[in-house]
């Protein structure tokens, strides 16, 4: 651990896994769903739903939906925010057989019409995990940016965006890559050591068999 | 790489002749890859916000059970009027820890040090001091290199949170943490650093995580008390020359021998200890159950 994962994450309280990752948790889903969200049902689980209420779990969710860090003080009134904002919101338990005790599963519908179903758990520290990605199981921490490519599981896509990347002088720091099932929906989960724009975004949707690209950057809001 | 012992880092203060606070900041510009003004710049950024963390309470919020809340204000009003038994300094300590502790479980915003239930801790030290001898500010940044030093040690060597290695691993952290961050203010060696912070896990070994309901509220918010109580009186004894008799490091793996032999029951499951008392139960089953 680096010292300023021993001082700090400077959060909201009063839980950094019940309630910063939480945050993040729901900054990530916004993220990952590439718009404003408008619908959103949420199902805790374990530690989550056991508590999650009186840490405040519900309302970081919320706030993160919304675009908020977890230093954000108006974290406290997510509730009346998302309101104003035009988010409607639902609260349910998940009975996820196995899964991390702080998890948590969003449904979530974006302004664009664009729906995502995001599994994640808060690692504690305010560090968190997406484990599913519209039913195809993951593990992406977004503490690197991270391009998460959405493609038909057929020979040579993996192959395409490396090679794009590699000519755009874009280093790959890890890479990972998921299926539903042979020849099924498919995800790859690139982490970068760099920043990228939204050009790079463009380029990669555009290739061969490649459904959506989206982008987590680490940096700014 | 990142620092596995206090006894290596007194190793390389004597060998490149530097203050304790400077060789974890030079481990830190090296682990990072960041510039001196960038690590810098991101300690003031902590400092400024737990100081006005520190500024941000109200006595009349309650955390959303409604367990704790406003207790700060008392005992700040019982300081106002009467001098404490544990004196006026101590006395200011207490007021601080009490409110960071409750403006966390109040959805303030505050800074995890280690953790965010133990966050009261080291501005609870830090604040008095502050306002009573008011050092230079980068003097206040060199003792949160100092307190961050020891902190990673013991997240190295054992645990830092509550659910890993019980109430010990994240009050008695922050404890060893503000322990040497006073020694370092106060003009202290490194080697008092370290057995300052021995001073402060040796007596707080053993202690369970245990929170009513599962909540970070009740003992959480007066263990921040317990934990800043303990720096002062480890710091004192340092700065007396009074060391540890059990080496530092032997201390930290002391706590990780012992968290891991405590049953799960009392490590932030909200099923033991005080957690488990009948009044205990009767909040969780009252707030849980709505």
């Amino acid at each position: 651990m680096n010292i300023f994962d021993i001082l700090g994450p400077v959060m909201v309280g009063p839980s950094s896994s019940h309630t910063a990752g939480a945050a993040r948790i729901g900054l990530m889903t916004r993220k990952l769903l590439g718009a404003e969200p408008v619908e959103a049902d949420i199902r805790m689980y374990g530690s989550f739903a056991a508590t999650g209420k009186g840490h405040g779990t519900d309302k970081a969710i919320i706030a993160g939906l919304l675009g908020m860090e977890p230093d954000d003080m108006r974290i406290p009134d997510s509730f009346s925010i998302a309101e104003k904002e035009g988010l409607k919101f639902t609260f349910g338990t998940a009975d996820l057989k196995g899964a991390h005790p702080n998890s948590v599963v969003l449904y979530v519908k974006g302004k664009n019409g664009r729906e995502r179903k995001v599994q994640a758990c808060s690692l504690g520290g305010g560090r968190i995990m997406i484990n599913e990605l519209d039913g195809i199981e993951l593990n992406c921490t977004c503490e690197m940016p991270t391009i998460v490519v959405n493609h038909v599981d057929l020979p040579g896509r993996v192959a395409e965006v490396t090679t794009m990347l590699s000519m755009l002088s874009i280093n790959i720091a890890t890479m990972s890559v998921y299926r539903d099932r042979r020849g099924g929906r498919a995800v790859m989960v690139v982490e970068l050591d760099q920043e990228i724009d939204e050009s790079v975004l463009n380029i990669l949707q555009n290739l061969k068999g490649i459904v959506k690209v989206t982008y987590i950057s680490t940096g700014g809001k | 790489m990142a620092f596995t012992s206090l006894q290596e880092i007194l190793d390389t203060c004597e060998k490149e002749k530097i203050p304790f606070w400077e060789a974890v900041l030079a481990d830190d510009l090296n682990e990072r890859v960041v510039t001196r003004e960038d690590s810098r710049k991101q300690m003031a950024g902590l400092w400024k916000a737990m100081w006005e963390a520190a500024e941000s309470y109200e006595e009349n919020e309650r955390s959303r059970s409604g367990l704790v809340g406003g207790q700060g204000g008392i005992m700040e009003k019982y300081l106002a009027e009467k001098e404490p038994l544990s004196g006026a300094f101590a006395g200011q300590v207490i007021v601080e820890a009490l409110k960071m502790g409750e403006c966390n479980a109040c959805m303030k915003r505050i800074v995890a040090a280690p953790t965010a239930g133990a966050c009261g801790v080291m501005p609870a030290v830090l604040v008095p001091y502050v306002k009573k001898y008011e050092p230079e500010e980068e003097k206040v940044l060199d003792a949160l290199y100092t307190a961050a030093g020891i902190g990673q040690v013991i997240a190295a060597r054992a645990y830092i949170a509550g659910a890993s290695g019980g109430c010990q691993a994240e009050i008695g952290t922050a404890s060893a943490m503000a322990a040497g961050a006073l020694v370092a203010l106060h003009g202290g060696s490194g080697k008092a650093i370290v057995h300052a912070a021995a001073m402060a896990i040796k007596n707080l070994l053993g202690l369970v995580c245990d929170p009513v309901a599962g909540l970070v509220e009740v003992p959480c918010v007066k263990r921040n008390v317990v934990g800043a109580m303990n720096a002062l009186s480890s710091a004192d004894m340092a700065l007396a020359g009074i060391e540890s008799r059990i080496p530092p490091d032997q201390v930290v793996d002391a706590m990780k021998e012992v968290g891991d032999q405590m049953n799960a029951s009392l490590k932030e499951t909200g099923i033991g200890g005080l957690a488990g008392t009948p009044f205990g139960k009767e909040v969780a089953e009252n707030f849980l159950g709505k």
